[in-house]
């Protein structure tokens, strides 16, 4: 079995130390950053992607496979700095005010990182202004947005407003999630895109940078 | 006693249009489905985006009472929806919920006292939901002092235990129940928990539910928040209140069961 295959074995059977000795191993044989978080980090991510989209994995297994998934990228991120390696896109994303909720957030999060994508969490219960800071400072091209529960819902119109009033809204694509969230709430709101899950998150994602 | 869940349009797509539509069919369809299954309080909460929440909450409750006999609790984060409700409601009801962040004690709170109302208080704050029973317990402490010092006395407060989705972080049952265990031997409050959430991300969901619940009763939990229509779920709470002796000679135990015969 190829190195790679190693990386992405680690990652569908969530073992994080598998998988940091593999990516040790690859950079020892000369491979390049990219072409380990490409096919192999990424790659793995993207079967257990997949299954957990088809109900064959569950919540904690998406969250040891992350976890395994960070065991490499922490081998590979000091060569990173210096390569040619771009991320396909950044992604500013966090749960609204008053909202604690992180779980999908949070898997939204390491989907989009096991997809390629730069991704700054603001965590939970984000006042607009966090929103609005983070994008200045890290010029994502989409801004996720997650409410959990009905009474929060209006905090996500809210926040897209706020970002027209900054004059920041023509600057970033806007997705809405969340468990009372729906096609035709991101509608009324003026989303962009709207995600079902957290697989169908990353490849609206790529479908609102022309990727997919 | 049974907190029944399911008057609420989060993730029910059929529920909530209809809501926004204004119809209270499936409102009271619900309640009388809830009740016939045994719930003791039907929780009420109408959260939809963009309808006029105060108005809907009034009337979802009087199409509640005018078809069934039991305690409701009135379920928003709407001081104004919750004023409403109040106002329209006849008899003690609970209301859902107060948390131990400054604005929310300041709103809700003086609402509970005037109304005579008990309520659900949420032992979180500014700071979030912290992972330290003992923490919550410092918070719901915060919560009874302030309600008190409204004339809202401790038995009228039920605090909840805060359940959190074990496949996320594996400490959240432990944690939730040693906060129960607390709650009752250092408060002696009442309890309550939204105790499905334990079993988000996991498959075969009921069979987590269940045997958390009995957990939970075993802890301290007095008033779930659940679903009285899974299969079970009544039964078990009875079957917990007998072991712990609080069912002589069975005989709740065993009314259920002559109510609520095996198929």
């Amino acid at each position: 079995m190829s190195v790679l295959e190693d990386i992405q074995q680690g990652i569908i059977t969530y073992k994080p130390p598998l998988v940091k000795q593999a990516c040790e191993q690859a950079v020892a044989q000369g491979m390049g950053p990219r072409e380990i978080v490409q096919e192999g980090l990424i790659a793995g991510m993207a079967v257990v992607g997949a299954k957990f989209r088809r109900n064959e994995v569950f919540v904690p297994e998406v969250m040891i496979a992350a976890r395994a998934m960070h065991a490499g990228l922490d081998v590979v991120k000091p060569l990173l700095a210096h390569s040619e390696i771009e991320p396909v896109g950044t992604v500013v994303l966090g749960t609204v005010k008053g909202d604690l909720h992180d779980i999908g957030k949070n898997l939204v999060a390491m989907m989009l990182e096991g997809a390629g994508f730069r991704v700054f969490d603001l965590g939970i219960d984000t006042p607009v202004e966090r929103f609005i800071q983070a994008i200045q400072e890290n010029k994502p091209q989409i801004v996720g947005m997650s409410s959990l529960i009905t009474n929060t819902l209006p905090r996500v119109g809210e926040t897209i407003e706020a970002l027209q009033q900054a004059g920041l809204r023509n600057q970033v694509k806007v997705m809405v999630g969340g468990a009372p969230v729906s096609q035709s709430f991101a509608d009324q709101v003026g989303a962009d895109a709207y995600a079902a899950d957290a697989s169908s998150a990353v490849e609206k994602a790529k479908e609102l940078l022309g990727l997919a | 006693m049974i907190i029944a869940e399911r008057i609420n349009p989060t993730g029910r797509k059929k529920f909530a249009e209809a809501l926004t539509a204004g119809r209270m069919d499936l409102v009271r369809e619900e309640a009388l489905r809830q009740v016939a299954a045994g719930a003791e309080i039907l929780d009420v909460n109408v959260g939809v985006a963009g309808i006029d929440e105060p108005a809907v909450l009034c009337e979802a409750v009087q199409t509640v009472m005018a078809a069934v006999d039991v305690p409701l609790c009135l379920d928003s984060s709407n001081p104004k929806a919750l004023a409403a409700a109040l106002e329209v409601y006849e008899g003690k009801p609970l209301v859902n919920s107060v948390t131990a962040e400054d604005s929310s004690l300041e709103e809700i709170l003086p609402l509970v006292a005037r109304y005579h109302a008990a309520v659900v208080a949420l032992p979180h704050d500014e700071h979030g939901i912290s992972p330290e029973p003992a923490e919550r317990v410092r918070l719901a402490s915060r919560i009874l002092e302030h309600a008190a010092s409204l004339g809202v006395p401790a038995e009228d407060v039920v605090v909840d235990g805060l359940a959190m989705a074990v496949s996320a972080d594996g400490t959240a049952g432990r944690i939730t129940l040693e906060t129960l265990r607390r709650l009752r031997d250092e408060l002696g409050v009442a309890t309550t928990l939204g105790a499905s959430n334990v079993s988000f991300g996991l498959p075969d969901r009921p069979i987590l539910n269940l045997t958390f619940m009995a957990m939970a009763v075993f802890n301290g939990l007095t008033a779930p928040i659940a679903d009285p229509l899974l299969p079970g779920l009544r039964r078990l709470c009875r079957a917990a209140d007998l072991f712990l002796e609080r069912d002589e000679w069975a005989m709740r135990y065993l009314e259920d069961y002559r109510g609520f015969p095996p198929a």
